[in-house]
């Protein structure tokens, strides 16, 4: 490693040791739990931050309608923005066509997404159950959900998406091994 | 003064001057130099001295020099209405030096530039802390600093070349996603010690406050942890809101998506929250129809920025000089080929050379007029070494869309227009 990595190691240990308690509050100020959850909006895979609430495919249609088909499309292919249907079976062609149905991993992630960055104009601001609901839509256009059915925090981390096994770490970043040598 | 009007303009007188050094140059770097009025041929013509205009509170660039970004929207997808626009490139044709300047510094957001008061902006960490702790803008500039030049690179740099290469390009349109700014801030180990991180606790989510909420999740590893900061400063002076003002994560050498800009939360867990980033986006589809995943840190890379794409050379003496970056360190050597890659000669790197940060290299040259290649491939001090285009798409495929860094190459034709080529 180079002398300059080797002088900015050392600077961050030096900054590090000044992390002592006496001075950890000289710093900012502690985060209240009612504050934390205001912004605590991640979903991960195993539904951790998915909150209470459901949605059925029929709901979604209507919401679809209302704030995303404007941008992705009727049925969410066409439209102006992303793809969100269909594709499946592209992926190893000269033209694939990444869509929720037949790239995205994880249905958590969609929720996650929808909820943190859509409608384009005014994130965040679909009602749980209505995320719940276009959710289970996307996932009924790419056949992944039944047209007549729901979704919750207890069945979405339970979807296994056509595309899970699809993806490889890089060996440097594997999150199977990473962590696991010390 | 655009590069089709210097092709199309009529030849020029067959002086000396203007075949040599003087030629060549004005083809690049004083291209960006706008000839509204007649150029001075003798000391004579040059106008009289005089009172200048008034001083201001800021300076700006010469009237006689143009040079901007350009908004692009994908691939191929070149002048489009701003508000379509995914991201804005750094005309490295018009640019010298190492420091990009920080209104050209490449742009890529998600959701648009918010507006952000750093009066009402906080950064919150949480999660698997001891004490979840709430900081602002002010809070940060109080702690203990780092600055430190970095490159930033947009995964989606070199995206133009994946399948075919339109001859009309320049580096701007190939290259423009990369660039070197000095910053400032905390680093994330003191923060982390500030918050007392659980020693479980190997992955973070890095959170932006923009309109898309842009997130990724960040391995710990010692490297990360020892470099990575949280960035106030630009260039001397807070960032720019295009860039994340009030602050922004900044990860040496990584994808330009993990520099969270508009940085509004960091929380701690165990394992990667497998964000639409890093799933959907960012991953890079191989050839077999699986996607490369978690593939964070930018390779070796370099390319050759005078004379590039649309630039027109005269024979004689010509330099060649460009940029070179390595996300494993500093770059150890560039190499130039002027005849196809066949025979490579060692550039010169311009002192200092940084880790993770581009470097400028040069080469004399003397164009003997015969049509021919110019290509550039650098080597870290990790040993990577910049692949060819044929082994890089035989290895990858060409659907990937993200981390493109085969060597680029220009072609020169006999009346010595340089085009944007695949070898």
């Amino acid at each position: 490693m180079s002398s300059h990595n080797n002088r900015l190691v050392a600077a961050a240990l030096t900054l590090g040791l000044l992390a002592a308690p006496a001075f950890a509050f000289d710093f900012g100020r502690p985060a209240t739990p009612e504050e934390i959850k205001l912004w605590d909006i991640d979903v991960a895979p195993d539904g951790k931050g998915l909150p209470v609430g459901s949605g059925t495919v029929a709901q979604g249609k209507q919401v679809f309608a209302d704030n995303c088909a404007a941008c992705h499309g009727d049925n969410g292919q066409g439209g102006i923005k992303d793809r969100l249907a269909g594709g499946q079976g592209t992926l190893a062609s000269s033209a694939p066509v990444k869509t929720v149905g037949s790239f995205w991993p994880y249905a958590t992630t969609l929720y996650d997404y929808i909820h943190r960055a859509m409608p384009y104009p005014t994130p965040g601001s679909l009602s749980t159950d209505d995320t719940y609901a276009v959710t289970a839509y996307i996932l009924s256009l790419n056949g992944i959900v039944p047209p007549d059915g729901k979704v919750d925090k207890d069945s979405l981390p339970k979807i296994k998406m056509p595309n899970r096994d699809g993806f490889i770490p890089d060996p440097q970043f594997d999150p199977a091994k990473l962590f696991r040598k010390k | 003064m655009t590069s089709k009007t210097q092709i199309e303009s009529p030849p020029r007188p067959a002086s000396v001057s203007r075949r040599g050094f003087v030629g060549g140059l004005s083809a690049g770097v004083l291209g960006a130099v706008a000839t509204e009025a007649a150029v001075a041929q003798t000391l004579a013509e040059i106008p009289d001295r005089g009172p200048g205009a008034d001083l201001g509170a800021h300076s700006e660039r010469s009237r006689f020099v143009k040079i901007d970004r350009i908004p692009e929207a994908g691939p191929g997808k070149r002048n489009v209405d701003p508000s379509d626009a995914i991201n804005s490139k750094t005309p490295h044709q018009k640019l010298v030096g190492n420091i990009t300047p920080t209104d050209l510094h490449y742009e890529r957001s998600h959701s648009g530039v918010p507006d952000i008061d750093p009066a009402q902006h906080r950064l919150l960490i949480h999660g698997l802390v001891r004490k979840p702790l709430v900081f602002s803008v002010d809070d940060l500039k109080r702690m203990p600093s780092v600055t430190r030049v970095v490159f930033i690179e947009c995964t989606g740099n070199g995206w133009e070349n994946w399948k075919k290469a339109d001859p009309d390009l320049t580096v701007q349109n190939t290259h423009g996603l990369v660039s070197t700014n000095e910053w400032t801030g905390v680093p994330l180990k003191f923060l982390i010690g500030l918050s007392g991180k659980e020693k479980n606790s190997n992955w973070m989510l890095a959170e932006g406050g923009d309109g898309a909420g842009v997130d990724r999740s960040i391995p710990l590893t010692d490297e990360i942890v020892n470099e990575a900061f949280v960035a106030y400063g630009q260039n001397g002076e807070p960032l720019r809101p295009a860039h994340g003002f009030p602050m922004r994560l900044v990860m040496p050498g990584f994808e330009g998506n993990l520099n969270i800009k508009w940085l509004r939360r960091l929380k701690f867990g165990t394992e990667p929250w497998m964000t639409r980033w890093e799933t959907a986006r960012y991953t890079q589809l191989l050839a077999n129809g699986t996607a490369r995943q978690f593939q964070l840190r930018m390779e070796t890379n370099s390319v050759i920025t005078q004379p590039s794409g649309t630039m027109q050379i005269q024979p004689g003496y010509n330099i060649i000089s460009g940029l070179a970056w390595s996300g494993h360190g500093k770059i150890a050597k560039v190499e130039i080929s002027t005849d196809g890659a066949k025979i490579w000669k060692q550039a010169q790197l311009n002192q200092p050379v940084l880790s993770k940060a581009q470097i400028r290299f040069q080469m004399d040259w003397v164009w003997d007029g015969k049509p021919t290649r110019i290509v550039s491939r650098s080597t870290d001090e990790q040993g990577n070494v910049q692949p060819d285009r044929q082994s890089f798409i035989a290895a990858t495929g060409s659907n990937a869309l993200f981390h493109y860094n085969a060597q680029q190459t220009w072609s020169i034709d006999e009346a010595g227009r340089v085009r944007n080529v695949l070898a």
